[in-house]
């Protein structure tokens, strides 16, 4: 390689700096929830699985982490299906307002939490939708649309529409060209907007706040406890997300590597 | 045509908005024939070919395929298949799996056990027996052409429709496959429609041509009737090339009609049919480059030299015909009857014009 400048070399110590920021937090997390000491901070006091047993000790952190994987499971295929349909007829038919939906459709994307969730709460509220986890469901799938619906249709742009007229020609109809041409090739969008919207939900708080009853998440559970401190049990919860989602892009990687 | 028809167009029409892609077109392919629709881009046999596959649906009139009303069916309730100009191969399967993608459909009649014995004969017919196994991905373009091909083959079409199947492929290769296209017509015996801008693939392919100009067809014929006695100085210039001349009509004497050039010179034309020309009329004539022979003595259309062009077995002379504002040109045979000082530039030179070989055309105002 070739020897790099002093200030190329200034660059690249800048660049790991930067990435030591993002990701030394999580290393502590994760050490400090094999930490034997009820307090997080140095020095470290030995090894422990003590925390994680308490995690699967504590129902009340259980059932929160059971609400929010119901909540982000539920949200994500109701945005998916809709949003795909969506997509579909935004590429296929020319209609007045076109370019107006689809700005629109990303909007609550870009709009803070806090001022969808207020908006939702009170419109909610008119049209007889209870505060309830059903209620963050359709929310977060509401506002998680912009998602599939631009990721679906930059898919469906790149793809040949003679591939569906070519799926006609030999004796397809509709039904059976979308689930044997259409679907495979929007299958990676499909499922990368599915994974991003998981995760969006999952950890969302002033949305899920405003709209649910009085099952609460994952994300608000932990802030609440928050206020007596960062205790080792949310460390051990923690690193655990942070597997299962180190999992998830590993899986969804692999899987999108063996198309094409 | 001989046989009976298999595809009609009865006054059919697509607009697209306000643009009218196709005029009121009425037309028939007899069962068997290699047929080409041929015509500049946006001349509507493009329109025509998705209107007979049942990509678009026409304005007006009535499409008929194997003695059935099909207007308004979709592509799928239709004997005929298609080959996509760029292919449009579905690239997340394989090529036997493009292939068999027509047996697997629901509604087929194939029993799944029969499939891979066809998939496996229809690439062996096209000559890729070996590739089943890869994606489109890995193909070279002749060999995506010749998936296409199987894939659309395998429905046992009525009619194969073809969307500028040659159009993507380099000069050889193209050669190669207007032979194969041609062997594929005779050994199965189904009828071929072919969409194409050039008109040396149809004038080699096709038993008749229908050439096609801003949306109406202006002359359907057999490649020789093209050829040899064109309606138009469209269909003229647009098959084979031709020379158009502006010239005056004099007026018929005997079995001639007589023709003053933009020099002063008369030329003889042997009068064919109709006629209808009012003597004192402004005219175009036409005349093919191979068609001119340098030589004396009668009918001679006489001019100077502006340049030649060697092309290895011919030289092609450009010159200026006396009295016109546009040059013509001659094909010779290499090592005709003139010296390189009869070639240069500026020289005076005349070519004799067989009576039989002059064409006559209307003036159109354009």
């Amino acid at each position: 390689m070739k020897q790099l400048l002093w200030w190329q070399k200034g660059m690249v110590g800048f660049v790991f700096g930067v990435l030591a920021f993002l990701y030394l937090p999580i290393v502590v997390l994760v050490v400090f929830s094999f930490n034997d000491s009820k307090v997080t901070s140095f020095p470290l006091a030995g090894f422990t699985w003590h925390w994680y047993q308490a995690v699967f000790a504590n129902t009340q952190m259980l059932t929160a982490l059971k609400n929010s994987l119901i909540v982000a499971l539920c949200a994500t295929g109701l945005t998916l299906t809709i949003g795909t349909l969506a997509a579909l007829v935004l590429d296929r038919h020319e209609f007045p307002g076109k370019g107006l939906f689809r700005n629109a459709i990303l909007l609550p994307l870009s709009l803070p939490g806090l001022v969808t969730g207020i908006a939702m709460l009170n419109f909610y509220k008119q049209i007889g939708i209870p505060q309830s986890l059903t209620a963050v469901v359709i929310g977060h799938a509401t506002a998680l649309l912009g998602v599939v619906v631009s990721q679906v249709m930059a898919r469906l742009a790149k793809t040949d529409h003679r591939q569906l007229e070519a799926s006609a020609d030999l004796g397809a109809g509709p039904v059976e060209t979308f689930f044997r041409i259409t679907l495979p090739s929007i299958r990676p969008a499909i499922l990368g907007a599915g994974l991003l919207s998981f995760t969006l939900s999952f950890d969302e708080i002033p949305v899920t706040y405003f709209l649910t009853g009085r099952d609460i998440t994952l994300p608000i559970y932990i802030y609440s406890t928050l206020r007596r401190g960062i205790t080792p049990e949310i460390n051990a919860i923690g690193s655990m997300i942070v597997l299962v989602s180190l999992l998830l892009i590993i899986l969804s990687v692999g899987l999108l590597r063996d198309r094409k | 045509m001989s046989s009976r028809p298999i595809v009609t167009l009865d006054g059919v029409t697509k607009s697209f908005g306000s643009f009218k892609a196709l005029h009121e077109t009425s037309f028939s392919i007899g069962e068997g024939e290699f047929v080409t629709l041929l015509g500049p881009s946006g001349c509507g046999k493009t329109t025509t070919l998705r209107l007979i596959g049942g990509f678009e649906l026409p304005t007006s009139g009535k499409i008929g395929i194997a003695g059935q009303d099909v207007t308004q069916n979709p592509p799928y309730r239709r004997p005929v298949n298609t080959v996509f100009q760029d292919y449009a191969l579905f690239p997340h399967m394989t090529v036997a799996e493009n292939v068999a993608y027509g047996l697997t459909v629901r509604g087929s009649t194939v029993a799944r056990s029969d499939i891979p014995g066809q998939v496996a004969e229809v690439l062996d017919m096209v000559g890729l027996s070996q590739m089943g196994g890869k994606r489109p991905g890995a193909l070279s373009g002749g060999q995506k052409q010749r998936v296409a091909m199987a894939r659309a083959l395998i429905r046992k079409p009525r009619v194969l429709l073809l969307d500028e199947p040659l159009s993507a492929l380099d000069v050889k290769l193209r050669e190669v496959m207007q032979v194969e296209l041609k062997r594929l017509h005779r050994e199965l015996g189904i009828t071929f429609l072919m969409v194409t801008h050039d008109q040396t693939e149809a004038l080699a392919l096709s038993n008749r041509i229908v050439v096609m100009e801003a949306g109406r067809i202006r002359q359907i014929g057999t490649p020789n009737d093209l050829y040899d006695r064109p309606f138009s100085p469209y269909v003229a210039d647009f098959i084979g090339a031709t020379n158009l001349i502006e010239a005056r009509y004099l007026g018929r004497e005997a079995e001639f009609d007589v023709i003053a050039l933009p020099g002063g010179a008369h030329l003889r034309r042997k009068a064919a049919g109709n006629g209808g020309f009012h003597p004192g009329s402004t005219v175009l004539i036409g005349i093919r480059p191979e068609h001119l022979r340098p030589a004396g003595g009668e009918n001679l259309l006489q001019g100077r030299v502006v340049d030649t062009l060697f092309h290895g077995d011919s030289i092609r002379l450009e010159f200026l015909p006396d009295g016109a504002n546009q040059p013509a040109f001659a094909q010779l045979a290499r090592g005709a009857s003139l010296g390189a000082e009869d070639l240069m530039p500026g020289q005076p030179i005349r070519f004799a014009v067989a009576p039989e070989d002059v064409m006559l055309f209307a003036k159109v105002a354009a």
